[in-house]
């Protein structure tokens, strides 16, 4: 559907605001490189406050970098204002016109481009029914929920057919439920149409199940860029694994390839290219463990609760709380507050920063 | 860390759109040939002569026993109408927001009193008080029997200038009061405090800065008030009369200036005090949202006498007014109280009435929408726009407010009557109908700006950028986006301004030429012959065009607003 599927692309990407509070400079998004390829759906992840928003803002052209520069397809565009950038965004507001009903919301880009009435017309229904929003056109914006209206947003965004399309945290205004539905409903019409997405959002599980890629930001700095899977698996640091999924982080020494002395036990443990005789932090989801009477690291069980899908241990290992949850927890031994019990691992399970 | 890169970029970003280039730098043209240069040309009149920079004409002004005078006279009668204003208009925002009175009669005279400043032409009072209580005054001489009252003078303008300002100090309280959380008090009535100790405790040291706030917004409406004074005062010259008189009857020039920036200190002044203290704190203290509806007071023993007290205060001024198109019926006031037509016709026939009114509707009717527009322009770019100037624009449009009609008057005197810097560039501007426009305009634009600015506050600014987004520029935004979004604050900024300019006169008394004739200064001059049926004749069509203008207002608005289409479909 797009015209032309475009790639975007941020080289040594910096951002300086001035804190209100104390007066100083800081950076808000600093040295960002990023390369987003052309028909992917990328997202930017991180807490409050991290730049993802910032940097989004400054793709669209509504806030201009202080370093480096933005590329969309080949052509730079730091220069350019937001009505001469080739994308479009979907507000966490909405932000529809309020004084126009959704056909007038829908086509107000198209007429701003001077195009036939009849191929607005069969445009605007074409991209209403594609976000199921058929024979609304003369409703009124107030007169319709807000997941209708976030449908509009998408529709009056995809309609002018942008080479890059933006999504500012857009299901943060709906309940629970919807935002579920919603967010498939993004993914499938984002493939449908073939079109460079980025989506900003602080919900990781939002994030993990709508993206090709994501990028996790923290404090400005760019920390982890690859699939949901790799940074939920390898993080590249403790905050990457913190925020993404619940993580433990176990005290340890690497001994030798993959081999790491934890708690005073070797067991076996991803290593990457660390050296033998390096201190470093295990990272251990809490499904990858379980616990039972035997085992190579033993420890004392300071919580058990039963949450129906899994049973939930709090374990103390030397000085360290862990986590554990034990899945189909019907099948196995439940233990209680007191007891002693030892930790095993599944396969390919541990990692170790 | 340099963030030179953003703001080149920010700039680069501007110049791409010339029509929003454009506009700022006609508006901040307008804003500095039309405001700064002629209070600039006062600052240079008033400390320079042919010897360099002097003190010596402030000291002759200050010499001059009158206007010594005259600068205790202004602070006094500042003073006291601005602590009655406050405390009057605190009753009535009291009585409405918290005392339980839901009578049709009242609700009435509740909202007769609150629109009355919008509406009234400013001497208005001035005339009826002249007529109730003067020497041939129908209170006075036929009801009390007091043949020699006078009115002119102190008493006469403290009174005349409390009645027409303390409806402002109302509606203004008035807001502050519905923001005080109802459980605040009802928490202190909890811990065992009487109803007045809770008024004295909570209610009163929470809108304190408010109060302050009133008081000085009272204060500078009274110390810049030349049609009062000029009318009620007699003998008993304040700032605004007598630079009026020093200019026209003395011919001083220079002095005038002194004494005009004199003024100027003063209000700027209190001003800045308001503006950036008192406003910012009393609206710091209350920015809660009332949790839920107040119980009302319904103990008899306050509701009976506050509404009496209200009742009574809002009936006297409803009279006040009635009082004026009497005075145009009555053959001669104080003696004859035959009906007639005759001061009515002889406004039409005798006294070119209808060139008046066709002149000062014309003159309104052409600033009312310049006005308007160039206020939501300077809103909207206050508000959703960042660019260099933008404080600059902001700066002196609120500034305008401060600015006395008469100073602003014997600036332009200054500036423009041999050109810009007495170049003779624009000389051709002074003695036209252009330059009342101008004026009318900027003693406009800081009302209609302020509306404005609240209206676009309430926006949220991912509108506007998600249109920008779509494709249109600033120009689009703004005509597709922005102004039929604050439809409604365009049209009241429309209508204010045009009632606005309809009834102005103390910067206007000074430009005007003969060849036009405008309602007000014909009031003015034939009240000040003692013609008073003739001036009721004038004032009573006055009120009865801003009266209209202000029902058709609200009647477009209530139909055809915005904010109707978008609420109620809610």
């Amino acid at each position: 559907m797009a015209k032309e599927k475009k790639g975007v692309r941020l080289d040594h990407i910096s951002k300086i605001y001035k804190d209100p509070k104390t007066g100083k400079d800081f950076y808000a998004v600093k040295d960002a490189n990023l390369e987003i390829e052309p028909g992917s759906f990328v997202t930017l992840l991180g807490p409050s406050g991290c730049g993802k928003t910032t940097t989004l803002r400054m793709i669209a052209g509504f806030e201009s970098p202080d370093e480096g520069e933005i590329y969309l397809g080949n052509e730079p565009i730091n220069a350019l204002t937001p009505n001469k950038r080739d994308t479009a965004m979907v507000f966490q507001s909405y932000a529809l016109l309020p004084h126009y009903n959704i056909f007038d919301n829908v086509a107000y880009g198209l007429k701003l481009r001077k195009m036939d009435k009849n191929v607005i017309k069969k445009k605007v229904t074409d991209i209403l029914a594609l976000v199921g929003l058929e024979g609304m056109e003369n409703r009124m914006t107030n007169q319709l929920s807000g997941g209708q209206q976030q449908r509009v947003a998408l529709a009056r965004a995809l309609v002018i057919e942008p080479g890059v399309l933006l999504f500012d945290e857009p299901l943060s205004n709906l309940d629970a439920k919807l935002r579920v539905s919603m967010r498939t409903e993004i993914r499938r019409i984002q493939q449908e149409a073939g079109i460079t997405a980025i989506y900003v959002t602080h919900d990781q599980s939002e994030a993990m199940a709508i993206s090709d890629k994501v990028i996790i930001m923290n404090k400005g700095n760019v920390e982890q860029i690859s699939t949901p899977q790799e940074a939920y698996y390898y993080p590249n640091n403790k905050f990457v694994a913190d925020f993404i999924g619940e993580a433990n982080f176990l005290k340890g020494k690497v001994k030798a390839q993959d081999v790491v002395e934890i708690n005073g036990s070797d067991v076996k443990c991803a290593t990457g290219s660390m050296q033998a005789g390096a201190e470093c932090n295990v990272v251990l989801r809490p499904e990858g463990a379980s616990l039972s009477d035997k085992g190579s690291i033993k420890g004392k069980v300071m919580y058990s609760c039963f949450m129906g899908a899994y049973q939930d241990y709090h374990v103390l290992i030397g000085d360290t709380l862990v986590k554990i949850q034990e899945y189909n927890p019907k099948n196995s031994k439940i233990y209680k507050v007191g007891d002693e019990a030892f930790l095993n691992f599944e396969d390919n399970t541990l990692y170790a920063l | 860390m340099a963030k030179s890169q953003s703001a080149s970029l920010d700039r680069k970003k501007l110049m791409g759109d010339p029509i929003m280039v454009t506009t700022i730098v006609l508006l901040i043209v307008f804003l500095t040939v039309f405001i700064l240069y002629p209070l600039a040309i006062l600052l240079v009149d008033s400390f320079i002569n042919e010897s360099g920079v002097t003190l010596s004409t402030f000291k002759r002004v200050m010499d001059l026993a009158n206007f010594r005078r005259a600068i205790t006279n202004t602070l006094k009668v500042g003073f006291v109408v601005g602590i009655a204003s406050a405390l009057i208009g605190l009753l009535f925002a009291y009585v409405e927001v918290y005392v339980k009175l839901r009578t049709k009669f009242m609700e009435g005279l509740f909202k007769v009193v609150s629109m009355l400043p919008v509406v009234s032409p400013p001497f208005v009072l001035s005339l009826s008080m002249i007529m109730l209580f003067g020497k041939a005054g129908i209170i006075t001489r036929f009801l009390l029997k007091i043949y020699d009252n006078s009115v002119y003078g102190f008493w006469g303008i403290t009174i005349v200038q409390t009645l027409t300002f303390f409806p402002v100090c109302y509606m203004m309280l008035k807001g502050l009061l519905k923001n005080i959380d109802p459980s605040l008090e009802e928490a202190a009535r909890d811990m065992g405090a009487s109803r007045s100790k809770v008024f004295m405790t909570v209610t009163l040291p929470l809108i304190l800065p408010g109060l302050g706030n009133a008081f000085l917004v009272t204060f500078i409406e009274s110390i810049a008030d030349f049609a009062n004074p000029m009318i009620i005062g007699g003998s008993y010259d304040t700032l605004a009369t007598t630079i009026y008189l020093q200019i026209t009857g003395a011919y001083d020039k220079q002095g005038a200036a002194a004494m005009a920036v004199i003024l100027l200190a003063i209000t700027l002044l209190m001003f800045v005090v308001q503006k950036y203290y008192l406003e910012r704190k009393s609206t710091a203290t209350l920015s809660g949202k009332a949790s839920r509806e107040r119980m009302l007071i319904t103990d008899k023993s306050v509701t009976i006498p506050l509404s009496i007290i209200c009742s009574a205060l809002a009936l006297f001024v409803i009279i006040m007014y009635i009082c004026v198109p009497f005075g145009a019926m009555f053959k001669t006031w104080g003696y004859d109280f035959h009906l007639t037509f005759k001061w009515f016709k002889q406004v039409f026939v005798k006294y070119k009435g209808f060139k008046a009114f066709k002149d000062s509707f014309i003159l309104s009717l052409i600033s009312a929408p310049i006005t308007a527009l160039l206020s939501m322009i300077i809103s909207y770019l206050v508000v959703k726009r960042k660019f260099k100037g933008k404080g600059f624009i902001e700066a002196v449009s609120m500034l305008a407010m401060a600015v006395p009609g008469t100073v602003l008057g014997i600036g332009y005197i200054r500036g423009f009557s041999g050109g810009l810097f007495g170049s003779g560039f624009l000389q051709g501007l002074y003695g036209t109908g252009a330059i009342l426009v101008i004026v009318f305009v900027v003693r406009s634009l800081p009302t209609g700006t302020r509306s404005g600015i609240s209206a676009l506050r309430q926006i949220d600014k991912s509108i506007e950028e998600s249109a920008y987004d779509m494709g249109a520029d600033s120009f689009k935004v703004f005509m597709t986006v922005t102004l039929p979004l604050i439809k409604d604050s365009f049209l009241s900024g429309f209508v204010t301004s045009f009632v606005r300019s309809i009834t102005a006169i103390s910067a206007i008394i000074l430009l005007v030429t003969p060849s036009y004739l405008l309602i007000t200064v014909q009031i003015n001059e034939f009240a000040e012959k003692g013609s008073y049926g003739i001036a009721c004749a004038f004032a009573s069509i006055l009120i009865l065009i801003t009266y209209g203008s202000v029902l058709l207002m609200n009647f477009i608005i209530k139909h055809f607003g915005t904010s109707r289409r978008i609420k109620t479909e809610d």
